[in-house]
C-alpha cells in the first residue's frame, strides 16, 4: 500500500514535468520574447529579459499603425460572432430534420454537405461570386463564406447529438399542436446545448484565427483581421521578434476568453458519443 | 410558416449588413483627397511612408492611407487578384520587368507615357515598365547591383584582392575558410536569396551567349543545354561540396545573413544591393565596411555586374477623378529634384538613381560606388528578368535543392527548364 | 408496432424546408464556386481571361517531376499525424479523466495550443527549432545530447513539422476521447474492478468502448492531415528545396505563380485523392461502429 502511494506520487511528479516541458515552456518562451528589446529578442534565447518591456511592447503593438489592432480585433469578433450564430442556427435546423426523417432525401442532403468537409474551397471563383453579389470586401460576405465552410462540421456534430434526444419529446409537442419551428427553438435547441458549445469553441477559434480566408476575401486596410496583424512585424527583410510575439499574445486573448468561458461544458459536449465522424 | 422564416432571415440579413455598413466610400470632388497606397510590409513600407509624409507636408489637400501586403509571391498574388477584380488601391508599388508584364497593364493600369514628368525618367528604366509603347510606372528607389557583397575588413585582414574570375573567388574562399570565417553566406530559410548565384551570373551568360535572352524567350535556348547558363547551378553545388556555407544555412534567414556579413563572421553574401539599406538600419557602424563586386565568371577578362532595375509605383485604371489627379501629382513629386532630395534624407540610396539630373549624395556608401563604377565603365548587363518574361516560379526551390545537396546541377537545370514551360504557356508566348 | 406507425405519420411534421437556409447558403457560397472551378481547371486562366485547353492542365500537373515527392509527403504527413494523435491522445485522455492532481489545469494546458493561430505556432516553433540558438537544441545539448537541424535537414524537416502538428492538434483529439471515456457507464468499470488492474481496465474496457471516438479522431485528423497547409507553410514553406512539399503547398505555389488553371486542376486532384482515401475508411468505420 505504501509502495503504491510512492509510485503514485512519483507518477504525479513525472506527469507534471512532462506536461510542463511539452506544453508550458513554449508559452513561457513566447512571453519572454514578448518582454524583450528588439535587439535582445533577435538573439532568440530562452532567457529572462534584461529589461522587462512586456507592457510597453504590448501597448506598442496595440498602438501600431494608428491602433490598427483595435480595428482588427473588432472585425475578427464581428466576423466570428456573425458566422458562428449562422452556422449554429442553420446547421441545427438542417441536422434536426435530417436525423428525424432519415429518409432518402436526408441521406442525399447529408452527403452533399459532408462533401464540404473534404473539398478545398476554390479561391478565385469565390472572389468573382462575392463581387457579382456586391458583397466583396465586406464583413457580411466573409461571414457568409465562413458560414458555408464551417457548416458541414457542425451538421455532423448536431446530427449525432440529435440521436441522443428522445423522439418522444418532439412527438409529445406535436401532439400538443406546436409548430415545427416552435419545437425546434424551445425543445431541440436547448437540448443541443452541449453540442452547441463544442461547435462554438472549435469553430469560433478557427474563424478567429483564419489567416488565408480574410487574405483573399476581405482585403483592405479597414477590413484587417487579427491574424493578419502578424504581418505588421514580419517582412521579407526584417523581423521585430519582440513585437511579433507581443502581437501573438494580444491576438490570443479573445480565443482564450472564449475557451475559459466554455471550458467546463466543452468536455460534456463531447460526451455520449456526441462526436462521430 | 415560410413567412416567419423569411422574416427571420431578412432580419438577420439586415442586422449583418449593418455590421458591414460604411464600406461604401463617398467620392468627394472637393475637399481633401485620401489616396490608398498598397506596398509590401517592411522596408518598402518605411520608404513609401517617408515619401508620403514629405509629399503631404507640401500638399495639405492630400492624405495617404497605407495598406500592407506580404512581399514575395504571396504579395504578387494579392496584387494580381485585386487588379483583376477591380479592387486595387489608388496607387500601388510593384516590380518592373517580367512581373509587370503578367499584370495585363494595358487593361488594368493608367498609361503615363504622355505625362510631362515622365521626361525626367531614365529611358533604361522606362523600358522595364512599358508594354507596346505605353509607359506605366514611376521609380521611387534606385537601381541595384546583383553580385557579391563582401566584408572589406575581412579582405584587408587576410590580404585578399577582389576576384575577377571564379577560380580566384574559389581560391579566396579557401583562404577565408582556413581563417575560420564563413566564406559564403547562404540563407535558404528565405529561399529567394538562394537564387543569386544564378541570377547574378547573367552578365557572364550574356558575355558567352549574347542572344541568350531572345533565344530563351523563343524556347530555343535552355539552361540544361547552355553551359554558360548551367554554370550558376554548378556554383551552388560547388559551395555545398566544398563546405563554403555556414552552419545551419538551410534555415537561416536573410537578416541573419546580413548580421554575419556586417559583423565579419562571413566574408561574402551573394545578394542584391538593396540589402545595404537593411544594413544601414540595423548595423549603421558597419555599413561602410561592406563592398560590392560582380559575380566572377570563367574568365578574368570579361568581368561585369548584373543590374536590377527598380520597382515602380503604378496607378490602376480604377483610380478616377480627383484621386487620379492627386495620384499623378504624387508621381510627379517622386521624380522631381525635391522628391529625390527628401528620399535621400530618409533612406540612403543603394544604387544609382534612374531619374535624370539626380545625383548620388556625397556621403554615399562605398558599395554603391563600386556598383556605379561597373556601370560607368560599361561593364554591366540587366538581369535576365528584365530581358525575358520567362522566369519559372520555382527557381528558388531548385536552387535550394542543389545548394543542400539534394539534387545535381544537371537534374535541377533540366527540371527548371520544364517548370519554365508553364510560365511561358501562361503568358501565351510563341514557340512553347 | 403502433409506435412505428405513429412515427411514419409524424414524419411530415419535420418540414423539408428546414434544409433550405443551410442548403441555400452552402449552395451559393461553396458549391457554386466549386463547380465553376471544375470548368476553370480545363482552361488556361490568367484571371483576366480564360482559354479552354481541355485536359492540358491535368497533364502538366501530373507530369510535374516534383509531384511524386509531394504525394508521398502528403500521405506520410496524414498517416503520421492522425496515427500519433490517436495513440497519444487516448492515454492523455485517460489521465485527464482519472483522479490525478491538477486535472483541470492539465486539461486547459493541453487544449491551449488549439487556441493560438497556426501561423503564430509555426513561427514560434521554427524559432525554437533553430540549429544553434533554438531552445530545443540548447536544451538537448545541455543534457549532453547532439543538436539536431530540425528544419534544415532535408530528410528531417517533414517529420519536425509533423511533431508540431501533433502538438497543436492533440487538444481536440484528447477532448473527443475524454467525452468518449466519460460516457462509458460506470457498470463496465465495476465489472472489472474486482479482477483486474489498470491495464485490464484500459485494454478491455476503455479501448473497445471508445472505439467510436477513435474513429472520429482518425477520420478528422486524417482529412486534416491530407489538407493541411498553414503549419507547413509557416515552418518550412515546403523546403528545404522540395523536401517537405505536400500537395496543398504545391497547389498554393502554382496559384501564387498565377497558374490559376493549373492550380485549380491540382485542387480537383487533391479532392479526388481525399475522396479515394477517406470514403473506404469511413465506410469501414461506419460498418464497425458501435451503438452504445
Amino acid at each position: 500500500m505504501k509502495k503504491n502511494a510512492i509510485t503514485l506520487k512519483l507518477g504525479n511528479i513525472l506527469v507534471f514535468i512532462v506536461m510542463f516541458t511539452v506544453f508550458i515552456i513554449p508559452f513561457i518562451y513566447i512571453l519572454l520574447m514578448a518582454s524583450k528589446t528588439s535587439q535582445e529578442a533577435a538573439l532568440l534565447r530562452f532567457s529572462l529579459p534584461e529589461e522587462f518591456l512586456f507592457f510597453s511592447n504590448m501597448s506598442e503593438v496595440i498602438a501600431f499603425g494608428e491602433y490598427r489592432m483595435i480595428r482588427a480585433l473588432m472585425n475578427s469578433t464581428v466576423l466570428t460572432v456573425g458566422s458562428v450564430i449562422l452556422v449554429i442556427i442553420l446547421s441545427a435546423l438542417f441536422a434536426f430534420v435530417a436525423q428525424r426523417r432519415n429518409d432518402k432525401l436526408a441521406t442525399i442532403m447529408m452527403a452533399v454537405l459532408v462533401a464540404g468537409l473534404m473539398i478545398p474551397p476554390a479561391v478565385v471563383p469565390t472572389v468573382f461570386l462575392l463581387r457579382s453579389l456586391g458583397i466583396y470586401k465586406t464583413l457580411f460576405g466573409m461571414i457568409m463564406i465562413d458560414a458555408a465552410l464551417f457548416m458541414p462540421f457542425a451538421v455532423v456534430i448536431f446530427r449525432t447529438a440529435m440521436t441522443a434526444i428522445p423522439r418522444d419529446l418532439d412527438e409529445a409537442s406535436f401532439m400538443d399542436g406546436a409548430s415545427p419551428l416552435r419545437i425546434f427553438f424551445s425543445v431541440i435547441l436547448p437540448l443541443l446545448k452541449p453540442a452547441i458549445v463544442t461547435v462554438v469553441v472549435t469553430t469560433s477559434v478557427k474563424i478567429f484565427n483564419d489567416f488565408v480566408g480574410p487574405l483573399y476575401f476581405l482585403p483592405g486596410a479597414k477590413n484587417i483581421t487579427a491574424p493578419l496583424t502578424l504581418y505588421s512585424f514580419i517582412s521579407q527583410f526584417s523581423t521585430q521578434w519582440n513585437l511579433l510575439f507581443a502581437n501573438v499574445v494580444v491576438i490570443t486573448i479573445i480565443p482564450l476568453v472564449i475557451f475559459i468561458f466554455f471550458q467546463r461544458q466543452l468536455v460534456s459536449g463531447m460526451m455520449g458519443g456526441a462526436v462521430k465522424g | 410558416m415560410l413567412k416567419k422564416v423569411l422574416t427571420l432571415a431578412l432580419v438577420s440579413m439586415v442586422s449583418f449588413s449593418l455590421f458591414a455598413g460604411g464600406q461604401q466610400e463617398d467620392v468627394q470632388e472637393s475637399g481633401p483627397v485620401t489616396l490608398t497606397y498598397l506596398v509590401a510590409s517592411g522596408t518598402d513600407q518605411n520608404q513609401a511612408w517617408a515619401a508620403c509624409e514629405s509629399f503631404m507636408a507640401l500638399n495639405p489637400d492630400v492624405n495617404f492611407e497605407l495598406e500592407l501586403r506580404p512581399g514575395g509571391t504571396d504579395g504578387d498574388n494579392i496584387v494580381k487578384t485585386r487588379l483583376a477584380t477591380g479592387e486595387m488601391t489608388d496607387i500601388f508599388y510593384y516590380n518592373a520587368g517580367s512581373l509587370l508584364q503578367a499584370l495585363n497593364p494595358q487593361q488594368t493600369l493608367v498609361d503615363l507615357a504622355d505625362e510631362p514628368f515622365m521626361n525626367n525618367v531614365d529611358d533604361a528604366f522606362k523600358m522595364t515598365v512599358s508594354q507596346e509603347g505605353h509607359v506605366y510606372g514611376v521609380p521611387n528607389q534606385t537601381a541595384m547591383g546583383g553580385g557579391i557583397l563582401y566584408n572589406k575588413k575581412v579582405y584587408a585582414d587576410l590580404g585578399l584582392s577582389i576576384p575577377k574570375s571564379w577560380a580566384e573567388f574559389a581560391a579566396n574562399n579557401e583562404k577565408i575558410k582556413a581563417a575560420g570565417i564563413t566564406p559564403v553566406i547562404a540563407t535558404y530559410g528565405d529561399s529567394w536569396t538562394a537564387q543569386l548565384f544564378i541570377l547574378a551570373d547573367y552578365y557572364n551568360v550574356q558575355a558567352a551567349n549574347p542572344d541568350f535572352a531572345a533565344e530563351y524567350t523563343a524556347n530555343k535556348a535552355k539552361y540544361a543545354t547552355t553551359p554558360a547558363a548551367m554554370a550558376g547551378f554548378k556554383y551552388l553545388k560547388e559551395g555545398f561540396d566544398k563546405g563554403w556555407y555556414q552552419d545551419g544555412y538551410a534555415t537561416a534567414k536573410y537578416n541573419q545573413g546580413l548580421e554575419l556579413l556586417a559583423t565579419g563572421k562571413g566574408a561574402h553574401y551573394p545578394m542584391l544591393s538593396f540589402a545595404l539599406t537593411n544594413i544601414v538600419e540595423n548595423w549603421p557602424d558597419s555599413a561602410s565596411d561592406i563592398g560590392f563586386f560582380a559575380q566572377p565568371g570563367p574568365s578574368a577578362d570579361q568581368n561585369g555586374a548584373t543590374i536590377w532595375m527598380l520597382s515602380a509605383n503604378y496607378i490602376p485604371a480604377t483610380t478616377k477623378g480627383a484621386k487620379l489627379e492627386a495620384a499623378k501629382r504624387f508621381m510627379e513629386y517622386l521624380v522631381s529634384p525635391q522628391g529625390i532630395e527628401d528620399m535621400n534624407r530618409n533612406v540612403p540610396p543603394s544604387g544609382p538613381y534612374l531619374v535624370k539630373g539626380a545625383e548620388l549624395p556625397a556621403d554615399v556608401l562605398p558599395a554603391v560606388l563600386d556598383i556605379a563604377s561597373y556601370i560607368d565603365a560599361g561593364n554591366s548587363a540587366p538581369a535576365l528578368e528584365f530581358l525575358s518574361p520567362v522566369k519559372g516560379p520555382r527557381l528558388e526551390q531548385f536552387c535550394v535543392a542543389v545548394g543542400t545537396g539534394q539534387m545535381s546541377p544537371e537534374e535541377a537545370a533540366a527540371n527548371y527548364d520544364k517548370d519554365v514551360a508553364n510560365q511561358a504557356k501562361q503568358l501565351g508566348l510563341e514557340g512553347w | 408496432m403502433s409506435k412505428k406507425q405513429s412515427n411514419k405519420s409524424l414524419i411530415s411534421s419535420y418540414p423539408n424546408w428546414f434544409y433550405l437556409p443551410a442548403i441555400i447558403t452552402f449552395g451559393i457560397f461553396f458549391i457554386l464556386p466549386t463547380i465553376s472551378s471544375f470548368y476553370y481547371s480545363l482552361t488556361r486562366w490568367t484571371i483576366f481571361d480564360a482559354t479552354f485547353i481541355g485536359f492540358e492542365n491535368y497533364e502538366a500537373f501530373l507530369s510535374d517531376p516534383m509531384l511524386s515527392i509531394g504525394l508521398k509527403n502528403t500521405f506520410i504527413y496524414a498517416v503520421l499525424t492522425s496515427g500519433l494523435k490517436t495513440i497519444i491522445a487516448l492515454p492523455v485522455a485517460v489521465l485527464l479523466t482519472s483522479g490525478i492532481r491538477f486535472k483541470g489545469f492539465y486539461r486547459s494546458v493541453v487544449f491551449f495550443p488549439v487556441l493560438i493561430s497556426t501561423i503564430a505556432i509555426g513561427i514560434t516553433f521554427s524559432m525554437m527549432m533553430q540549429p544553434h540558438t533554438g531552445l530545443i537544441n540548447v536544451a538537448l545539448s545541455s543534457i549532453g545530447l547532439p543538436m539536431v537541424d530540425w528544419l534544415g535537414n532535408p530528410s528531417l524537416a517533414l517529420y519536425s513539422v509533423v511533431l508540431v502538428d501533433v502538438w497543436q492538434g492533440l487538444g481536440i483529439a484528447t477532448v473527443i476521447y475524454m467525452g468518449g471515456i466519460l460516457a462509458i457507464p460506470q457498470d463496465y468499470f465495476d465489472a472489472v474492478k474486482l479482477d483486474g488492474g489498470f491495464w485490464i481496465k484500459f485494454r478491455h474496457v476503455i479501448i473497445p468502448l471508445v472505439q467510436n471516438s477513435t474513429f472520429t479522431v482518425i477520420i478528422l485528423s486524417f482529412i486534416g492531415g491530407l489538407r493541411s497547409f498553414d503549419l507547413i507553410w509557416a515552418m518550412t514553406g515546403g523546403g528545404p528545396g522540395f523536401a517537405s512539399d505536400v500537395l496543398t503547398s504545391i497547389i498554393y505555389k502554382q496559384y501564387q505563380a498565377g497558374f490559376y488553371g493549373l492550380s485549380t486542376a491540382g485542387n480537383v486532384i487533391l479532392f479526388l485523392m481525399v475522396t479515394i482515401l477517406v470514403f473506404p475508411l469511413k465506410a469501414y468505420f461506419d460498418r464497425k461502429e458501435l451503438d452504445v
